[in-house]
Order: C-alpha cells, then sequence, then structure tokens
C-alpha cells in the first residue's frame, strides 16, 4: 500500500531499473485478434521452450534485485491484425508476423540466443523485408500517443505501467496542481472530445467543477458501439491504467469522488483487464480513500453493457448504468449539470481519457504542436474493408485521406479500385476520390457534410454497392432506435422499407426526393444524436453516387452487380455441358434444356435465388 | 412464485449485487449467464427482493438484445454482420449456417437446443473479418465452407 508521494517515486523506480534487467524482451500480442489467431498459445510455448532451455525468464517484472533475464509479456494491440499473431522483439524491435506455435523454437534459438533475425517471419512489402516495426510502412507514417505503449508493455501489470512512468500526470495533478491548474492545462490544450461530439474536454470539466454539488460522478463512454470501430477497444486492453490515470485526473480536477466505466458486452476482455487494473490500483492504495496520504478519495466501477447501440449516447448511458432502459432524455438539464444519478457528471469516451495523463505531464504546449490549431493532438482511426492493411492507427489530426488509406494501409484489398470510405460508421457519410486529400479533423469534414465519428474507417471498393450499404446502415439505425421519439421510430422504418424496395429493383420515381425529405425531418427532429444522424448515409451516399440510386431505380440495374434481386442469370451456351444439374436445383423449375444440349433460364420464372450458379460444376452460369 | 424453481442461485446474485436497484442489469446478466437465458420464474423474485414492480425488470429485459427470454442452445454462434464483415461478405456465412443446422431468422435455436444462430452489430474484431464467434471465442476470417466444418466438429465433440 502506497501511502505517500514518496512511497509511489520509490515503487516507480523499482520497476524502471528491474525493466531495464531485462536484456530483451519478446511481446506477444494478446489482443482480440491475435488471441483468436492462437498468441496466448504461442505465449505459453515461448515460457515452456525458455524453461526447458534453462533461460532465465521472467513473466512479470520483478521487484528483489534480481539477475538479468528475458522478459516474456502478453501485450496490448499492436494494430496490424491483418497480420497476426504478432511477437516484438526489444530492444531490436523486429516484428514477426503470422507465427505460428512451430516458429517458437526457432525465434528462441535464433533471436533470443544468437541475436539473429528470422527473417521469414519479418513483414515484407514488393520484395523489400522489413526487420524494424518502425520502418514499415504500416507504422512509419503514424504518430502514436495514445496507444504509444499499446504493444510495447504487458497490459495485466500495473508494475509495467509504472515501469514507463506510469501515474506520474496522476501524482503531479495530485501535489502540484490546484484544481484550475488542471482545468486551464486541459483548456488550454484544446483537447476536444475523441467519441465524435468534439466537445472540448476542458470545457466540460469546468462546467461540472463549478456545480454547487457534494456528489459528483466521472463516467467513461467503453460503449463503442459503431460498426467497423475497435480504437477504444485496444486502448482498455492494452494500456488501461493509462485510462484510469486520465479518469482520475478528471477526478481531481472536478472534485468527484467516484467513477464508472461503461463498456459494452461484446468487449468481455476489455471488461476483464479494466477490473484486473482496477484492482491492482486498489491493492496499491492508489485508488481508494485518501490517497497517496492525500484528502484525495475516488473508487472506480466497471459496467457492462447489454448490447444497445443507443447506450452510447450520454443520457441513455447514465440511464443504462442506473440500471434502467437505456433511452436518451430531452436536454436541458445537460449531463454536467445533471447526469448520473441526477448529479454533475463527466462523461468523455475512453480515447480523450487516455490523453489527459501525457497532456498533464508534457503540457499543453507540446499538445498544441501536434496536428492543426483548431483540433490538435492526434486521433485513432480503425481502418477496415477492402484494404490491404487492416487494423489499427493512430495519425495527428489534419492527416489526409490519400495517406490513410495508400502510405499507411497499403491501398486497396487485391489491387481493387477506390470507390469510397465510409467515415463515423452509421452516424457518418462516405468520402470519395476529390475528398482524398481532404485534412481530416472535425471541422473541414463537417464541412463536407461528414464527421469523423468516433474513427471508424471501413474503405470500399468499386465492388461494393453504394445503395446497399445506405440500407445496411439504415437496418442498423433502425434496429437500434430505441423507440422513444416518433421521428427516429417511425422516420427510420419508412426509410428502410424505401431503401429495401430500391435495393429489390421495385422503386418508383419520387423515393429519392422521398428519402431526402424523411432524412431532413428526422434530423431537425429526432431527440437524441441517434436519431440525428441516422439520415447520414442516405444523404451522403445520394449526393455522391445518386447515378447508382437511378440505376436501380429506373433501369433495374445495380451497376456494381451487388444487389441479387437486380442480377439476371445466364447460362453461356459454349461452357454449358447439359448436364441438367441447374434445372434440377432450381427451386422454381425455370430452367428447362435437352440433355447434352445448352440449358437455357427464363428470366420471368427466375426467383434470382443463385442456386444453379452454385451447382454448375462448369462455371457456365453467370450474372449479365 | 413457482414452487418447482430452486431459487437459491437467484438469492445468491441479489445478495452478491447488494439487492441495488441500480444492478439490475448486472443481475440479469450473472443470471443469464448461468441459465444461458432468462426463465420467466425469477422476475417476481427479482422485483420482491428489489422492491420495484415486475414491470421494471421485464422492461429491463426486453430493451436489451442481449437478454433471451426464450431457452438458447449450448452454443451460440453470432455471426458478426458489422460494417467491416458485412463488406467481407458475411452474410453468406449465416445462410450457410442457417441451411446446415435448418434455421432461419425466426427460428434460431436447433430443436435438441444445441445450436442457437443469431448476427451482432459489431464484434470489434474488424481486421480479422469476416468473424464470428461460438460462446464468445472469436473465429477469424471466416468462409462458409470454414463455418460449415466448425459445426461438423462442435457437433462431433457432442
Amino acid at each position: 500500500m502506497l501511502k505517500s508521494r514518496e512511497d509511489l517515486k520509490s515503487l516507480r523506480e523499482v520497476y524502471i531499473n528491474s525493466s531495464k534487467k531485462e536484456d530483451k524482451k519478446i511481446l506477444v500480442c494478446a489482443g482480440t485478434g491475435c488471441v483468436a489467431g492462437g498468441s496466448l498459445d504461442i505465449y505459453q510455448r515461448f515460457i515452456d521452450i525458455m524453461r526447458e532451455k534453462g533461460i532465465n525468464c521472467s513473466v512479470e517484472l520483478q521487484k528483489e534485485p534480481h539477475d538479468n533475464s528475458i522478459g516474456i509479456k502478453r501485450s496490448g494491440c499492436h494494430g496490424f491484425c491483418e497480420m497476426g499473431p504478432l511477437v516484438r522483439i526489444e530492444p531490436q524491435g523486429y516484428l514477426y508476423t503470422k507465427v505460428k506455435i512451430d516458429d517458437c523454437m526457432e525465434i528462441i534459438e535464433k533471436t533470443i540466443e544468437n541475436d539473429e533475425i528470422v527473417e521469414r517471419l519479418a513483414y515484407k512489402k514488393d520484395g523489400k523485408v522489413y526487420k524494424v516495426q518502425e520502418e514499415i510502412p504500416f507504422y512509419k507514417k503514424q504518430t502514436r500517443i495514445v496507444l504509444e505503449h499499446c504493444g510495447h508493455i504487458d497490459a495485466t501489470s500495473i508494475n509495467e505501467y509504472l515501469s514507463i512512468g506510469g501515474y506520474t500526470a496522476f501524482e503531479k495533478a495530485l501535489f502540484d496542481m490546484s484544481q484550475d491548474d488542471i482545468i486551464k492545462e486541459v483548456e488550454e490544450s484544446t483537447l476536444r472530445g475523441r467519441g465524435g461530439g468534439g466537445y472540448p474536454t476542458g470545457r466540460k470539466w469546468a462546467q461540472v467543477k463549478k456545480q454547487k454539488s457534494d456528489v459528483k460522478y466521472i463516467v467513461c463512454n467503453g460503449d463503442e458501439g459503431d460498426p467497423g470501430a475497435f480504437m477504444d477497444r485496444s486502448i482498455m486492453e492494452g494500456d488501461p491504467h493509462r485510462m484510469l490515470e486520465g479518469m482520475m485526473i478528471a477526478g481531481i480536477a472536478t472534485g468527484a469522488k467516484e467513477g464508472y466505466i461503461y463498456v459494452r458486452a461484446e468487449y468481455p476482455m476489455a471488461v476483464s483487464r479494466l477490473e484486473n487494473a482496477i484492482k491492482q490500483a486498489e491493492e496499491y492504495g492508489l485508488l481508494g480513500e485518501n490517497i497517496l496520504g492525500t484528502d484525495f478519495s475516488f473508487k472506480l466501477h466497471t459496467n457492462k453493457g447489454a448490447g444497445a447501440f443507443v447506450c452510447g449516447e450520454g443520457s441513455a448511458l447514465t440511464a443504462s448504468i442506473e440500471g434502467k432502459r437505456g433511452m436518451p432524455r430531452v436536454k436541458p438539464p445537460r449531463t454536467v449539470e445533471q447526469g448520473l444519478f441526477d448529479k454533475p457528471t463527466v462523461l468523455n469516451n475512453v480515447e480523450t481519457y487516455a490523453n489527459v495523463p501525457e497532456i498533464i505531464v508534457r503540457g499543453a504546449g507540446w499538445y498544441k504542436g501536434i496536428g492543426p490549431e483548431s483540433s490538435p493532438g492526434t486521433k485513432a482511426f480503425a481502418l477496415t474493408g477492402n484494404i490491404a492493411n487492416t487494423g489499427l492507427i493512430e495519425v495527428p489530426m489534419g492527416a489526409t485521406l490519400r495517406e490513410i488509406i495508400f502510405d499507411i494501409g497499403g491501398g486497396m484489398k487485391d489491387g481493387a479500385e477506390f470507390k469510397a470510405v465510409q467515415i463515423g460508421g452509421p452516424s457518418g457519410g462516405c468520402l470519395i476520390t476529390p475528398n482524398l486529400d481532404l485534412p481530416l479533423d472535425f471541422d473541414s469534414l463537417k464541412k463536407v457534410g461528414a464527421m469523423i465519428g468516433s474513427g471508424g474507417l471501413v474503405v470500399m471498393d468499386s465492388n461494393t454497392c453504394m445503395v446497399e450499404v445506405a440500407r445496411f446502415f439504415m437496418n442498423f439505425t433502425q434496429n437500434e432506435s430505441c423507440g422513444k421519439c416518433v421521428p427516429c421510430r417511425e422516420g427510420t422504418k419508412r426509410m428502410l422499407e424505401i431503401l429495401e424496395r430500391i435495393v429489390a429493383g421495385q422503386g418508383v420515381d419520387g423515393d429519392i426526393e422521398l428519402l431526402l425529405e424523411l432524412a431532413d425531418t428526422i434530423s431537425s427532429t429526432a431527440l437524441c444524436g441517434l436519431g440525428k444522424t441516422a439520415a447520414f448515409p442516405v444523404v451522403s451516399t445520394i449526393k455522391s453516387f445518386r447515378e447508382e440510386y437511378e440505376a436501380h431505380i429506373y433501369d433495374k440495374k445495380c451497376p456494381s452487380g451487388n444487389c441479387k434481386k437486380l442480377v439476371t442469370y445466364a447460362i453461356d451456351p459454349e461452357k454449358c455441358k447439359g448436364c441438367s444439374k441447374c434445372s434440377r436445383v432450381c427451386p422454381v423449375g425455370a430452367i428447362s434444356g435437352q440433355i447434352k444440349e445448352p440449358f437455357v433460364i427464363d428470366s420471368s420464372k427466375c426467383i434470382k435465388c443463385g442456386a444453379c450458379k452454385e451447382a454448375c460444376n462448369f462455371k457456365a452460369i453467370g450474372e449479365v | 412464485m413457482s414452487k418447482n424453481f430452486d431459487y437459491s442461485l437467484v438469492d445468491n446474485v441479489l445478495e452478491e449485487h447488494q439487492y441495488k436497484q441500480s444492478a439490475i442489469i448486472a443481475i440479469l446478466q450473472s443470471l443469464q449467464e448461468h441459465y444461458h437465458y432468462l426463465p420467466k420464474e425469477i422476475f417476481p423474485r427479482i422485483a420482491e427482493k428489489l422492491n420495484v414492480s415486475e414491470a421494471r425488470i421485464y422492461s429491463v429485459a426486453t430493451f436489451y438484445e442481449n437478454f433471451s427470454l426464450e431457452p438458447k442452445g449450448k452454443y451460440v454462434i453470432k455471426v458478426c454482420d458489422g460494417t467491416a464483415c458485412h463488406v467481407r461478405k458475411s452474410i453468406p456465412i449465416l445462410e450457410r449456417l442457417r441451411k446446415e443446422l435448418g434455421l432461419s431468422e425466426e427460428k434460431i435455436t436447433t430443436d435438441d437446443l444445441l445450436f442457437t444462430v443469431e448476427t451482432v452489430s459489431c464484434l470489434g474484431a474488424c481486421g480479422l473479418a469476416p468473424a464470428l464467434t461460438v460462446n464468445d471465442k472469436v473465429h477469424p476470417a471466416m468462409t462458409p465452407d470454414k463455418a460449415a466444418s466448425l459445426i461438423k466438429e462442435l457437433k462431433e465433440a457432442e
């Protein structure tokens, strides 16, 4: 139990030195992605091999003075999920990709025992071998602040966090700064909420501090529900203490004594890592009563969501923590005035809190030096879809899409043609080729009718049907609409019906106009953010791809050949051997012909189920 | 309240959460973890002990997608249909699973209570798209064929 500032300082010193005693470190990625690829078995295999060989390996940082050893760690997500399971070797910085159990022996024998690289496991592109992680194009153009330690320390150990200077910001805030100093620093840094809204964090804190209430709360929104986003998950799993530290600093600044972390149920590993981190901080006395001998007390709880996207909205989230249906309410009063249990509440998202410790340690001036003036700092993006390098990245605000997709993301998967990128999930919009050089920050995106949202970037190639994408998002929002306000409950349903009709080839003249009219009404009248932005993907795809909508409605054609109902199946008489298999599988008897002669499909009877195409052994059936 | 129902687990869970009304969601989650669904017998008991109406408990249980009032299979398969998985073709995987197990959008659990097939909005495993989970274990980069052999494996393990 740490009882004073000196206790914390000397303990940190112990682990900084202990970390130096580890000559080499093997960091096995234990993010959700690599774990699914079997990384925990790899981790165990490394330990077994080293124990068999009598190599002094340390699973945890040791406190007592000890001999030099090889550190083996379960790290957070490296972000390069496409290449997992990943293993990083320090101090060389080698990154081994797609590692298998059978590779472990070679890695130990070559790299650990003889300082040689196992070249076949290094990342290769265009004939070049990249030995060092930081040299790989995927990492080279990134600026990692929030994700700085993700993948570089053991995510399950508070001692590791201390060994890289953890809780220095908390210490500084607690002993060297007044509440106003902290708020002023955060305000001056111009840190803006990373959850999508972009509201200035310092201003929010100042508003909560101002409230005259004995009880205040710090709440962290870890309900990262946007499909295609997993930045917050990676922070919670990979560097949980950093986020806790940010919340504790918010507690000092606003006078709150209790905090809640709301995590979606789909992230079981994030929940267990956070619970583990809270327990460790409690054991050290960094959470609890009279922390480090001061009069500051702070407690943290975790709440697991139960599968409702709308709970990402502030007032719905607090309702859910209170054990109620997660429905938003009318504002004002705002969350800073009456939030959780009707008390003043700071509600920020995971990435926002994770930014705070560095701002406190290095100062607002340093932070403002990164990215554009109006929205400085970095932003983490989840890069997914039809892109070569899927994964998690962090770039300075103001980076362009071209840099992200082509330099870091490695361009399109399988050399396909870029068509659009969906940004901000179901509340965002799509950006197209002319937007590739647009700087990504809160303000410039607003100008083109899109938003950063939480940071999901889903890249789509020319085989993607944008009307179907709009239908997909509308289906999502409609499902997740809580039903409290009429515009969202009924409006999204009507919009979905129209979109479903269009992709089924039953669109009629006036549908586009009707969609736009509904969109306008819902956006202006819905109660919460979910409803207000529900129509954005539709409006944005109509704006950029109106001709695709028109092709579906008037020509009954899907230009990208995606919409099943608009496809016409035909048999290529050259390839058809007349085996009759297709006519036997056709559920509606639309295919006829003579054995050993080419068969034909009667398109008036065809229901476009595709069974014939799947059944044909000669690839004679195609879509025209 | 049903006389044949063993309430000891419900009572334990309630006590663990100190009979707090704000813990309704956590209580239901613990119980669902045990029963794999929320048996109707538990509602009056929770309501009585927390001193709230049964309707309040029911309103929470029906609002959140994770709660089920119907029994589920031993293996709950969740096919991710988040954006990233969707554009990397998750629907054919779902269709194949349903076909293999004789399930549909309406009928999600097999009669022998072995399998339940559902979709989930996003598992956050987008780097591994298309993904699915079997009782929370993530299976990355799936294809319809891989899904079919997964079912076969699970059946054989029985």
